[in-house]
């Protein structure tokens, strides 16, 4: 049997449901059709009258789960696109964010974003928004890489009692696959060391991560050995898990799909800059998309964000200094 | 079901399919008179609440509530224990109507560590949503949506619904929020009762730059809900109104939408001295002080006496006062003591300090 990231987030879902009477899902075109991207396959008969579908309103959608959230319930929203989420901002970056803290009364929802770039998905179906969700106080923001951190920090997410943006990566949904859903994980905000290796830390998350891993064989065929940081979350930061491999390795590339200005990329390296400035052997790089919006025409779409290809010329760059 | 769309509020209107019967208890002169007593209370607290803030007790700004009195605490006298109510910027006498404490109110604007905000937020942005009490955002438009979830909650728990009751001013009905709030109220049929002031200005704009239909009760068609129009500033037809209102949606018939008319008798905050409103509408009906309208009502209509209306107000004074000594001897907040996290769970937070 295998199982891909996308039945993982169904079977996650299906699971919450399950053990859970207050979880429900609202989102368009979530009930018998399934979803966008069929993340609800099969829910809504399952679980009749909890896969609910709502009318093209992000704010009211996420307006209404906070209210739902407040009065004990667990909701989970799909978001049709993340690029769509920024209609429900408001809601999320200052209502949502803000409960617990403005009222002691905490704010449990699960905002589920189809996130990152697919081939011709162009400006508006592509977007990978975790740097604009963290920058806001008040949010759990998670980027699962793995069939099994989509399942399980899926689940995390729906138990933590805060407002969660789970970044879940599309062009994963169909092509990554596992043998079979995990039985235990690491804790939320844990990042994991993907690949060991000592002349080279790359810090990175989400769909980069397999790009990444790629780039490392590459190079490792050139005797290189690249040491793979995978995030898993972005807020929290796992800075110790970071700052213990640059300390082995001496340098430091960051490697996110994201736009580069004031993103994760630039946020880890000025955390290893200003704490471990000492540990570093070369200057700190990073690699994001380019700052313009998501083309549309695949070779523009290749050539816009990192690829294994792009990911190893900056590493050797980091390498050689 | 036919929809109800009263574009003129009925003194008395009996029979007929949509039953608008008027229930006499809505008439009732003990509950018109407490409804005065809050109302009385409500200009009192405001009037201390621009004290504080001429004297400098009062960070940020002060926003009133004068001349919304009445139609305030008429949604605020429906609601049961149960029920959910989110009111806005002009809801004094409805929050105290609903339970809110003259301390709670002053200290979320003195910013006292002891109120319900405990510093954090303040002013108006106050509530306790554990007693169905929800603080509103700045953000206009944002809360509405919060009240349907609310109620949604309730309807996939199985417990008993009630009502949620909240407001908005003819400004925030422009919000792009408001209307996917509405719309979304109506296709889950919710019992959502929703007040809109049109207080004919939204800050300087005057309502003319705001919306172009006649009536904001138009819109009540376009959403499929129930409207109701009413004159904000009697305090005996508010309190008809809501009832039926707050009843209709008890019984299952799906949001209601009232819209009454009015001004504000005082500017947008205190700050604002208002001299873009213009001088005939204040001379004109809508510009009629509600509770003095109500005093004269109760006395003319003999439901009350002039001489318990004015104990009423040596009493309330005398509330309020109370309250005031209470709360000015509160500390302020300690930066060194706060908790700056804004995550529930512990494991999560990565400065907490
Ligand atoms: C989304 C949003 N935009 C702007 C503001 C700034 N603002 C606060 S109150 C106000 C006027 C509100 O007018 P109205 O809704 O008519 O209520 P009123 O003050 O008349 O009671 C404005 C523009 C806001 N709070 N929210
Ligand atoms: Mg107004």
């Amino acid at each position: 049997m295998s199982i891909t990231y996308l039945e993982a987030i169904r079977e996650a879902q299906a699971r919450a449901l399950g053990e859970n009477p207050n979880v429900y899902i609202y989102g368009q075109d979530v009930g018998d059709f399934g979803g966008a991207f069929k993340a609800t396959k099969g829910l809504a008969a399952q679980f009749p009258g909890r896969v609910i579908d709502a009318p093209i309103s992000e704010d009211a959608i996420v307006g209404s789960a906070i209210g739902a959230a407040i009065q004990g319930m667990r909701p989970i929203i799909e978001m049709q696109f993340a690029d769509f989420s920024t209609v429900g901002l408001n809601q999320i970056v200052n209502q949502a964010a803000t409960y617990y803290w403005r009222t002691n009364v905490p704010c449990p929802i699960t905002i589920r974003l189809p996130c990152g770039g697919t081939s011709g998905s162009g400006p508006f179906h592509s977007q990978s928004l975790e740097a604009v969700y963290a920058h806001f106080p008040g949010l759990v923001v998670l980027t699962p890489a793995t069939v099994e951190d989509a399942y399980s920090m899926l689940l995390d997410a729906v138990a933590i009692d805060d407002p969660v943006i789970f970044c879940e990566h599309k062009f994963l949904y169909y092509h990554l696959k596992a043998e079979k859903l995990p039985t235990g994980a690491l804790p939320v905000g844990k990042a994991r060391i993907a690949r060991a290796g000592r002349d080279l830390t790359l810090v990175t998350y989400s769909a980069m991560l397999h790009e990444s891993l790629a780039a490392a064989e590459e190079l490792a065929t050139q005797g290189y050995q690249v040491e793979i940081v995978d995030l898993r979350s972005i807020k929290p930061l796992d800075t110790d898990t970071v700052m213990a491999s640059v300390a082995r390795t001496g340098r430091l590339l960051c490697v996110g799909e994201a736009w580069p200005w004031g993103g994760v990329t630039a946020e880890v390296i000025a955390r290893v800059v200003s704490e471990g400035f000492d540990l570093l052997d070369a200057p700190p790089q990073r690699l994001n998309a380019k700052d313009t919006p998501i083309p549309f025409h695949p070779r523009l779409w290749a050539a816009h964000r990192p690829t294994a290809q792009s990911i190893t010329a900056a590493a050797r760059n980091v390498l050689n200094y | 079901m036919q929809r109800l769309v009263e574009a003129v509020p009925p003194a008395a209107v009996t029979g007929g399919p949509n039953d608008p019967v008027l229930r006499p208890s809505a008439l009732d002169p003990s509950q018109l008179r407490l409804a005065y007593r809050w109302v009385l209370l409500a200009r009192l607290l405001d009037d201390k609440t621009a004290a504080l803030y001429r004297s400098g007790l009062v960070p940020g700004g002060a926003f009133l509530s004068k001349g919304q009195e009445a139609l305030s605490v008429s949604l605020a006298m429906q609601l049961q224990p149960g029920d959910i109510y989110a009111p806005l910027i002009r809801d004094t006498a409805g929050r105290l109507a609903f339970g809110e404490t003259i301390q709670d109110a002053l200290r979320s604007c003195i910013g006292s560590p002891l109120g319900p905000m405990r510093g954090r937020d303040g002013n108006v942005h106050r509530g306790r949503p554990k007693d169905g009490y929800l603080p509103m955002i700045s953000h206009l438009g944002a809360i509405p949506s919060v009240v349907n979830g609310a109620l949604i909650a309730r309807r996939l728990q199985g417990k008993p619904m009630g009502i949620g009751a909240t407001c908005i001013g003819d400004g925030g009905t422009s919000t792009g929020a408001f209307h996917e709030a509405m719309n979304q109220a109506a296709v889950e049929r919710l019992p959502l009762v929703m007040v809109v002031a049109d207080n004919q200005y939204a800050y300087s704009t005057h309502r003319s730059r705001q919306f172009a239909c006649d009536s904001l009760l138009d819109r009540a068609v376009g959403y499929g809900v129930d409207g109701h129009a009413v004159d904000g500033t009697d305090l005996a037809a508010c309190m008809q109104v809501m009832d039926r209102a707050a009843r209709r949606a008890r019984e299952g018939c799906g949001p209601q939408l009232i819209v009454a008319n009015l001004l504000r008798l005082c500017g947008h905050g205190e700050h604002d001295d208002a001299s873009y409103v213009d001088p005939a509408l204040k001379e004109s009906h809508v510009g009629r002080d509600c509770v003095k309208a109500a005093a004269d009502w109760l006395i003319a209509h003999g439901m009350a006496a002039p001489g318990e209306l004015s104990k009423m107000q040596t009493d309330v004074s005398a509330e309020l006062e109370k309250a005031v000594d209470e709360i000015l001897r509160d500390p302020a907040p300690d930066p060194n003591v706060e908790k700056w996290t804004a995550l529930a769970t512990a494991a999560l937070r990565e400065n907490a300090s």
